[in-house]
Order: structure tokens, then C-alpha cells, then sequence
């Protein structure tokens, strides 16, 4: 399946183009999370007593769709209106897709609206779990600490962050303009229980989220080491394939790339905003 | 009945309400004990109490915030704007020491600018009571909105008896008149109740209205201001942009009207820091230097239009 929601990603990298390298490093965690940990029935998003999902780092559009498609959420063929005004698909998550808990985009805002939503559930002694995909970058904001300050004074056990931990800023290696590490140590120092693991093998999930929470009445964090752009050698692990705006051809190139067939060279423009 | 008094009744009343505050509890000192886990201090923390309360709402709660007026309308700005702006949820933001209130404090605690960036977020509703009494007579029809809602928090004393019917968007008139019309809010509703009667003194018929609801806006108020009355006058401890001021232009062209008007406001500039009335004084705000100023003002427009008799005599005398 994720390999799947990796071709849809492809698929959604022309016309406009997207977030490719994103997507990619977190498209097997979402695939882990909705079939493997979460109860979240798209069918009853009202109910009180499922598990949520929030997207902060709101690049990965096309992983959380193209999950949404296999897992049967939203129609397949919609994922051809990315970014068509008669559609509402766009580069950031939207609100109005079902299944999407909360729009966002704004780096850094998710992780305070999760703990809102941790705190409800706790005030009504329900059981659910918040999970909350972060990107490793948008931990610079100052917003993602205080939120964890506060999840940890109200002892939110149900709270589960998970970092895509891809290594990246935008263009830049996280480490090589404002280093995170030690970063489990940070997130203990915040009164947080961390556990690592590898974001591409399930087995390591599996291990990790079974888990949770790793301590009593305290928030938990997954950091998921991960790759950026997960499945296509040509554009892993590349600053200047973070945002990808392929050709046709492209689109198909990477396709066979991505099914194992011997890579071709990309002839569109890299993007660096930096 | 008081602010805190009001709001304990109406969370008693509503299990969906929930008290929240980055570490002010200046008006709700007694509500932690009694409301349990439905009061939420998240610490001096403005921006993830309002990103928190997105998440409340989210689950169906109403939250009612507290912090400073200054830092949840400007600290929070984005997270006001994204997380309760966007998907128009029914956070309800409660901005203590708004405007001329935050005395001594200086320009970082100025909430003079927290009109004109709330109104400005889509959906969002703005309440400036004048004095407590006010803000109670208003505050259940506010909460029970399922808009988004900015309320400038005034814990004074009643600068007047409120009539008690209150409806969201009507202006309250304090007082008809035909000569000329003094529109405010907040805090400066009690220094313009002074001045009309100032006013009035020297001969002038002075229309005041409490506007207390600025989005939305009382519309039919104004334009009965400006096609009834010679001069209208807005006052506000509020910059010059965005405020009372602006919403009056926009409702003039919007029906394409216009109108000689007065604004008594802060113009690109922040006030002197100093004790309440001192610094009022020093801007100009007092009910005094507010009536001499409308007072000339009718007296000059006065001399543009022949035909009515002057006030007092006062024309005369200057010409």
C-alpha cells in the first residue's frame, strides 16, 4: 500500500507540482498509522471517542491523500483535481477533505491544537490517542516547545508526537543550520518519553507504537528517522528536490524508478528558495 | 453581578464552556477553585492556549481566554487568525487592559490596534462594552454566537444604567440628539457621557451612542448619525486606522453618504505611559478637552452654514 500511495505522490508531483521530498519520507508512517494504529472510521468522524491525526508539517498533502485514496476515504480519481480551482486540493492540508482533522500549513500551530483536543479527551476520561506528524525543521518554532510544556504540566499521556525526523529544513540539512541534536534529549529535557525509530520499516513502528505511552503521565515522542524522498534514489536525500514540479515524463520516469527500473535523469528545473 | 460572577453562571449553565488563560487571572481570580479541570491555565503561553482552544473546539467545547489584550491579539495574531479564524470556530478571546487601561505599562502592553486586527479576520466578531456592568449585559449573547469573538475585557464600574435589552450589532443610544452625534466604546463611553452633558450645557444637542458591538457594526446608528446630525464625533483609545473611525468611512461609502466628522483617536503614534487621568490629559482624552474641541468644531461649521442660531452666542463672539 505504501508503495501505492508513493505512485500517487509521483502523480501529483506535475501540474503545479508539490511537495515530493516531504511526502515521500512520511508516506510509509501515515500508511502505518491509519492501518495499523489509529481508529479513525472516515464514516464516523463524530464520534467522540476515535483517535485523530494531525498533519502539522502540512507539506505531505499528497502522502495523506494518496493514503486517503488506498485506504478508500476519498475517490482515487480525485487526485487528479490537485490544484484545480473546481476541486479544493491543495498544497496544504484542507479542513473540507473528511479525514482531514485540521488545515494547516503554518508550521509549528498543530501540535498546540492537538494538546487542546489531548486535554478534552482527558477531561472526559476517554481513552482516545492524539497523534500528532510533525516535520523535524518546523520544530525551530517556539510554538511545538511551549505546546510540549503544557501537554507535560497536564500530564497528556493520550498525546503522541511523531517526527518525521527526514533531516531537512526546507533546502538546508536541519543539522547544518540549526542543529536539533541531541533531539530525544531535548524532548525529554521537556518532560516527554522518546523512543526512536526507523519511519520506512513497519516492524520498527509496529515496536514503537505498541508502546505508547512510553511512561504514564507524560506526553510521548516517536522521532522516526526517515529519508526525504523515500523511494526514488534520483531525488533522495536532496535539497534541491524538496519542492518538484516534474514533466510528464518525468512523472513516468520516476514511476519505473520507483518499481525498480534503472533511473533516468531529471531534466526539470531544481527549486531552491535559499 | 460582576465579569467572574456572570461567566461561573453561564459555564454552571453550559457543560460545553471551558475558562482558559495564559496566566491572568486577574478577572476570574476565584474560578479555578470552583470550576475544576474546566479551568485551563496553560501558563504564559498565548499562542498554544488559543492553538489549545482550536483543539477544544474541535471536541465541541467553547473556550473562553484570557491574557492581555496586547500579547492574545497580537503575541497569538497568527494563531487567532489560522485556528479559530480559518475554520471559524467559537473560541471567544477576552483581552484584559485594552487601550488607555494599560496606564503605566508602556507601548508593549498597548492593545490600541486589537479592534482593527480582529475585526479585520473573517467571521470574527468584536464586542467593546463600556464598563463591567456592560460587558456582563452583553456577554451571554456573545458567548452563546458560534462565531469567533474578540471582547475588550472593561472590569469598571457602570458609567451609566444600561437598558437591559442587548442584541449583538445594535448601537445603545445614551442620549437622541440633533446637532451633533458622539459615537464611542470602551472604556471612553464614560469620559463621552461627561462631555455630552458638557455639551449640552453650552447649548448643543448631543446624540452619544455606546456602539459597544463594532462587528458587527451598528450601520443603520451611523448613517441615522450622519443624515440626522451636523457633526459626528468618534472616540476611541484606539489607533486612528482600523477602529470606529475607519468602520464609519467604510459604512459612509458603502452608502455612499459623507459627512463632517471629528475623529478623536491615536494617530500612527502610541500614548505617553503615566497615571490613567494624567495621561489622558496629555493626549487630549478628558471629557473636557473632548467637549472644547467638538464645541469649536460646531462653531466653525457654524459659520460655514447660515441660517441657524448660533449656541451661546459663541459664533458671534468669534466673529
Amino acid at each position: 500500500m505504501a508503495l501505492r500511495v508513493r505512485e500517487h505522490i509521483i502523480r501529483m508531483s506535475t501540474d503545479g507540482g508539490c511537495f515530493i521530498g516531504a511526502s515521500l519520507s512520511c508516506a510509509d508512517l501515515m500508511v502505518f498509522l491509519y492501518q495499523k494504529f489509529l481508529n479513525i472510521d472516515p464514516h464516523h468522524l463524530d464520534d467522540p471517542r476515535r483517535d485523530y491525526l494531525f498533519l502539522s508539517k502540512g507539506h505531505d498533502v499528497p502522502a495523506l491523500y494518496g493514503t486517503f485514496a488506498e485506504m478508500g476515504w476519498i475517490d482515487a480519481a480525485r487526485l487528479k483535481n490537485h490544484l484545480k480551482t473546481s476541486d479544493s486540493l491543495y498544497w496544504h492540508p484542507n479542513r473540507a477533505i473528511p479525514g482531514v482533522e485540521f488545515h494547516a500549513g503554518s508550521l509549528g500551530h498543530l501540535l498546540p491544537v492537538a494538546t487542546g483536543v489531548a486535554l478534552d479527551c482527558k477531561m472526559r476520561g476517554q481513552k482516545n490517542r492524539i497523534v500528532v506528524i510533525t516535520g523535524d525543521g518546523e520544530l525551530d518554532e517556539g510554538s511545538n516547545w511551549e505546546a510540549l510544556l503544557v501537554a507535560a504540566a497536564y500530564k497528556l499521556d493520550n498525546l503522541v508526537v511523531v517526527v518525521d525526523r527526514n533531516a531537512f529544513q526546507a533546502n538546508i540539512a536541519t543539522e547544518d543550520l540549526i542543529p536539533l541534536e541531541p533531539l530525544d534529549r531535548k524532548f525529554e529535557a521537556f518532560g516527554a518519553a522518546v523512543t526512536l525509530a526507523d519511519g520506512h520499516d513497519f516492524d520498527s513502528l509496529e515496536k514503537a507504537f505498541q508502546q505508547v505511552p512510553f511512561e504514564s503521565g507524560k506526553p510521548s515522542v516517536v522521532i522516526a528517522k526517515t529519508l526525504r524522498g523515500k523511494g526514488l534514489p534520483s531525488i533522495e536525500a536532496r535539497a534541491d528536490r524538496w519542492f518538484c514540479n516534474f514533466s510528464h515524463d518525468e512523472v513516468r520516469q520516476l514511476l519505473a524508478e520507483l518499481h525498480g527500473e534503472q533511473q533516468g535523469a531529471l531534466t526539470s528545473a531544481p527549486l531552491m528558495v535559499r | 453581578m460582576n465579569y467572574e460572577q456572570k461567566l461561573r453562571e453561564l459555564v454552571a449553565a453550559d457543560e460545553r464552556l471551558v475558562v482558559m488563560t495564559a496566566e491572568n487571572r486577574a478577572a476570574i481570580r476565584n474560578l479555578p477553585q470552583e470550576l475544576g479541570d474546566r479551568f485551563i491555565d496553560t501558563g504564559i503561553t498565548e499562542q498554544t492556549m488559543v492553538g489549545a482552544a482550536a483543539g477544544l473546539a474541535l471536541r465541541g467545547r467553547i473556550p473562553v481566554l484570557h491574557a492581555l489584550a496586547a500579547f492574545l491579539t497580537m503575541r497569538a495574531f497568527e494563531f487567532v487568525r489560522t485556528d479559530a479564524g480559518i475554520p471559524r470556530l467559537p473560541v471567544k478571546l477576552v483581552g484584559g487592559v485594552p487601550g488607555f487601561l494599560s496606564d503605566g505599562n508602556g507601548p508593549t502592553h498597548q492593545a490600541i490596534e486589537d479592534v482593527s486586527l480582529m475585526r479585520g479576520i473573517p467571521g470574527m466578531q468584536v464586542f467593546c462594552p463600556a464598563d463591567e456592568a456592560d460587558l456582563v449585559l452583553g456577554l451571554p449573547a456573545f458567548l452563546k454566537s458560534p462565531a469567533p469573538v474578540y471582547i475588550r475585557h472593561i472590569g469598571r464600574p457602570a458609567v451609566t444604567e444600561h437598558r437591559p435589552d442587548f442584541e449583538i450589532g445594535k448601537a445603545e443610544v445614551l442620549s437622541q440628539g440633533e446637532d451633533l452625534t458622539i459615537a464611542t466604546y470602551g472604556f471612553m463611553v464614560g469620559e463621552c457621557l461627561q462631555a455630552a452633558s458638557l455639551l449640552r450645557d453650552k447649548g448643543w444637542s448631543v446624540r452619544l451612542l455606546n456602539m459597544r458591538s463594532l462587528k458587527p457594526v451598528d450601520q443603520a446608528a451611523l448613517l441615522s448619525a450622519v443624515r440626522e446630525t451636523r457633526l459626528v464625533v468618534t472616540v476611541e483609545d484606539h489607533f486612528l486606522s482600523g477602529g470606529l473611525y475607519t468602520v464609519l468611512a467604510e459604512t459612509c461609502l458603502r452608502h455612499q453618504v459623507s459627512a463632517p466628522v471629528l475623529p478623536f483617536a491615536l494617530s500612527e503614534r502610541w500614548f505617553k505611559p503615566g497615571r490613567l487621568e494624567d495621561l489622558m490629559y496629555y493626549e487630549g482624552f478628558t471629557a473636557a478637552q473632548i467637549a472644547g474641541k467638538i464645541h469649536a468644531r460646531m462653531n466653525s461649521l457654524h459659520g460655514q452654514r447660515s441660517g441657524r442660531k448660533p449656541a451661546n452666542g459663541v459664533l458671534a463672539a468669534k466673529s
